[in-house]
């Protein structure tokens, strides 16, 4: 338990190390913290998730998915279009399971997700904006924005709340 | 008495097979979605004729030439058909990915011919193939146009596809300049309808929204094809809609009058799903 933790810990400090004044200047990482609310509803499905990032005059690129991947014969898929904001400018051109994209579907609680410069496909600057939609089986479907820019600057960069399918969502650059 | 239910029966089956625009009933089919995903996909279909959107309440429209296109353009089979008092129902399984047409066209011939010093119409089901034997012997002065009638509606796996659209030349088509499968409420939609595989300015355009039976006012919308037979829609809402496209309707002659020369007519109807934004 310990070894592998310290591992983690040197690498950590190692590249900050090397690659400090780079950092400093241009956060290279975007985390987002996407809170996923509690229902005390009678029949409870995890919400299908979608984040994608839209720049105008680009097309959208989606970093995450998360849906029931695992089903026999790929059932799962079947629901992605009531992720409908997402499927109408991205997900319907994908082919399923993506890489590095598709992800299982969480549960209540706050999660954190991290998605490289390059991930995000903002490598050119300008302004950005990090789109999140959640759909639930027998329940309902929001959609969040939050804009942000890059270059950008380290620590917090954004939030939003939702009200019914997401809870509060944030963004953070290191 | 029975005799004549009989035979309203037959007139408002004949109807249901190809669409009359005289008639108030409207004929439609339903798609239970129009935006699919997953690998295993399927679309059941609600077929009928009636006068409240999309209710079945009159009579069903049946399933003879109802056939499917597959993206790729090839045909395909309609499966699980079965026919109610109310409406029919299908299944197409959608093997492919893209945009699948399902639908049916028909071709009658409508005039008239003298015999005998009287001028008799064309017996109904009369086409340009069996026009020949259905004339009597004698037959003098034959007056005949065309009409043609589609019905179709279309359903997308994945990404939207344009190879279902394909014009024949023949009767009322649509060309996608807004993919029918890509519609959202606050959006305006443009569609060109083609008469005989020609641009056609100035046909009769009728939108109306579903759910019908919910409501006090109809929500037409009345919209006519500009010169490139272009016509534009801003979707009000979210749902299905009822689209009827038809050749312009001649004033009506007096009751009784002689038939003139009859006119070229051509229909076309398609039920097509406003996603909320």
């Amino acid at each position: 338990m310990t070894s592998p933790m310290r591992t983690i810990l040197i690498g950590g400090t190692l590249s900050a190390v090397l690659a400090a004044p780079a950092l400093a200047a241009a956060p290279g990482t975007m985390d987002v913290t996407v809170t996923i609310p509690r229902l005390k509803v009678a029949e409870y499905h995890r919400p299908y998730v979608a984040i994608w990032v839209e720049k105008e005059g680009a097309p959208a690129k989606t970093v995450a998915v998360w849906y029931d991947y695992d089903m026999k014969n790929g059932e799962g898929t079947k629901w992605l279009r009531d992720v409908r904001q997402w499927w109408r400018v991205s997900g319907r051109s994908m082919t399923f399971p993506a890489n590095g994209v598709t992800g299982a579907t969480r549960a209540p609680g706050t999660h954190k997700v991290s998605f490289s410069r390059a991930q995000l496909g903002a490598t050119v600057p300008g302004q950005y904006t990090l789109v999140i939609e959640a759909a639930r089986e027998v329940g309902g479907r929001e959609l969040l924005r939050i804009p942000f820019t890059w270059p950008a600057k380290a620590g917090a960069g954004g939030r939003a709340a939702g009200t019914s399918e997401l809870g509060a969502v944030s963004i953070s650059f290191r | 008495m029975k005799k004549r239910i009989l035979g309203l029966a037959a007139t408002i089956a004949l109807s249901a097979l190809a669409v009359t625009p005289a008639s108030a009933h409207r004929q439609w089919m339903m798609p239970s979605a129009t935006v699919l995903s997953g690998d295993d996909v399927w679309v059941t279909v609600d077929a009928a004729v009636s006068n409240d959107l999309f209710y079945f309440e009159h009579q069903p429209l049946r399933l003879d030439g109802i056939k499917a296109w597959a993206p790729d353009g090839s045909e395909a089979q309609i499966e699980h058909g079965s026919t109610g008092r109310y409406r029919s129902t299908f299944d197409v399984h959608l093997t492919q990915k893209g945009t699948w047409k399902i639908g049916t066209a028909s071709d009658a011939l409508m005039g008239s011919y003298d015999l005998n010093g009287k001028t008799e119409r064309l017996p109904r089901g009369t086409t340009t193939a069996n026009l020949a034997e259905r004339l009597p012997a004698g037959a003098t002065n034959v007056r005949t146009a065309e009409s043609n009638n589609r019905n179709e509606i279309f359903v997308t796996v994945g990404e939207p596809t344009t190879t279902v659209f394909q014009t024949t030349g023949k009767g009322i088509e649509l060309v996608p300049v807004t993919h029918p499968n890509d519609l959202y409420a606050g959006e305006a939609a443009t569609f060109q309808f083609l008469l005989d595989g020609k641009p056609a300015a100035g046909l009769t355009v009728t939108v109306i929204p579903g759910g019908i039976r919910y409501r006090d006012q109809l929500g037409q919308i009345d919209l006519t094809t500009g010169a490139d037979g272009r016509v534009t829609v801003t979707w009000p809402e979210a749902g299905l809609y009822w689209v009827n496209v038809t050749t312009p309707r001649a004033e009506q002659g007096e009751e009784g009058a002689a038939p003139a020369q009859p006119q070229r007519r051509a229909s076309y109807v398609t039920t097509l799903e406003v996603m909320a934004p």
